[in-house]
């Protein structure tokens, strides 16, 4: 019979993995992704966040192969969206609707946004400990990471810290630990702090500041998705410093959309111009690449430069779902430049750049609109633009030699 | 003068104001610029709801 893994003597990781989904509420999950959920044999049983929904039945099968769900004394809410709690009213009918289930003071009133019934909500203040025997659970506060709700639960005795969606990739496989993941894994957890977490960077870089000066020991991230960080929790959490402090490499990406291959020709003409001053670039055409992949490229990438061609006065559709869900994210410290083609009207250009003013980044060319099809010299303009751009990206970076 | 919180769960107290986001000590929430957000969640003002 299946047994759980026991992650740490005592605690179990009981938590299910969805192969199948690959639209994870409009994130891209091409590997699946997994809900991790916690059991806690201690004096108390306590359980550590939930799965969602559609795995409540494995949910319990996986608790029942270490203990009766029924002698469960406590469930841990660390976070309210669905994918972790979607599992409770059915899993507290089992466990025991009476049995208490902690939170943060807004997971109590989130919580009781989803579910009706008769939960019992107890919330907890930053920083309470709650003695469940031989082990102190440690609750910490970290709102916005992601939601209002969201917080940490720390066990101070093995230092093992259950971190909710932070440190977490949405990724399905054989392996439950980093050492067993290998680099590969690190793809995954950049993916999705660009995705979920990057707006949320400043509250991430106090989050540290704050872990590092408690002296808090880790020596385990178990985060609610992915594998769990076991051989160098410092791995994850130094990336988590550098990508919130929205550090980037000497390379540009360049998204575009096309109707009748202008704006295209153009794109691939900036995109040697920038390569001609030996920086990185990365092309993506928005109706072939899924936004949150786009995303994960912005990352690391010092310059946002945008084609699209005019359409009714407007910008391009596909370019504006790119445009909208890049803006939310909120990338800091990077340079803009738009341009694209257009029939009898051109605005796109002009509304690229006033959306890259609204987002507060730098716009580094005014940008290039040409009519209907780009002729040679047009295309020269192209690759001049280019170069500007990495030029640009160069001087910021002081480094990096143009190829003759 | 009022406290205001927001959806997210930020507390607006004017007798503090949110200085990192040139918000003044001592300003009233209905003074606030309609370009500031909430320093937590990002909401725009009309979220807020009246605490008192």
């Amino acid at each position: 019979m299946y047994k759980p893994v026991e992650i740490a003597k005592g605690i179990y990781n009981v938590g299910c993995r969805d192969w199948d989904i690959r639209d994870f509420h409009g994130y891209s999950t091409y590997q699946g992704t997994t809900y991790n959920a916690f059991l806690i044999v201690d004096e108390k049983i306590v359980l550590v966040d939930a799965v969602k929904k559609e795995f409540t039945q494995e949910l319990l099968d996986n608790i029942s192969a270490i203990v009766d769900p029924a002698k469960i004394d406590m469930v841990v809410s660390n976070h309210t969206e669905m994918d972790h709690t979607g599992a409770l009213p059915a899993l507290m009918d089992r466990i025991g609707i009476e049995k208490p289930v902690f939170c943060s003071k807004m997971g109590e009133k989130n919580l009781k946004e989803h579910f009706t019934g008769n939960l019992n909500l107890r919330s907890i203040t930053d920083g309470e400990d709650l003695s469940i025997g031989q082990r102190t659970l440690t609750f910490i506060e970290t709102k916005m990471l992601h939601w209002p709700d969201s917080m940490f639960t720390y066990i101070k005795n093995e230092g093992i810290l259950f971190s909710s969606d932070a440190f977490g990739q949405h990724y399905a496989g054989d392996a439950m630990f980093d050492d067993e993941a290998g680099e590969e894994i690190m793809s995954h957890a950049a993916k999705y702090f660009a995705n979920i977490l990057l707006n949320y960077a400043p509250r991430v870089e106090q989050l540290l500041a704050t872990v590092k000066d408690s002296g808090m020991k880790i020596s385990m991230i178990c985060p609610d998705h992915g594998i769990l960080w076991r051989k160098d929790p410092g791995v994850i959490i130094d990336a988590y410093a550098r990508w919130s402090r929205q550090e980037c490499e000497p390379k540009a990406l360049i998204l575009f959309d096309t109707m009748w291959e202008s704006t295209a020709a153009m794109a691939r003409q900036v995109a040697r111009g920038i390569e001609s001053q030996g920086v990185g670039v990365r092309i993506m055409n928005t109706r072939k690449c899924h936004r949150s992949d786009i995303m994960t490229e912005m990352l690391d990438s010092k310059a946002l430069v945008v084609g699209s061609p005019t359409l009714n006065n407007g910008i391009f559709p596909v370019v504006a779902d790119v445009m909208t869900y890049i803006k939310g994210l909120r990338p800091k410290n990077r340079m803009a430049a738009a341009f694209g083609s257009y029939g009898w009207s051109g605005e796109a250009v002009k509304i690229l750049n006033r959306e890259f003013e609204t987002m507060g980044l730098e716009i580094v060319t005014p940008g290039l609109a040409v009519k209907y099809v780009p002729d040679a010299d047009d295309l020269a303009r192209s690759f001049e633009m280019g170069e500007t751009i990495g030029q640009k990206i160069n001087t910021a970076f002081a480094k990096g030699k143009p190829i003759t | 003068m009022s406290k205001y919180e927001c959806p997210c769960g930020y507390v607006y107290n004017p007798a503090k104001g949110d200085y990192e986001n040139g918000i003044e000590a001592g300003t009233a929430f209905k003074d606030i610029p309609d370009t500031w957000v909430c320093p937590l969640c990002g909401a725009e003002k009309e979220f807020f709801e009246k605490m008192d």
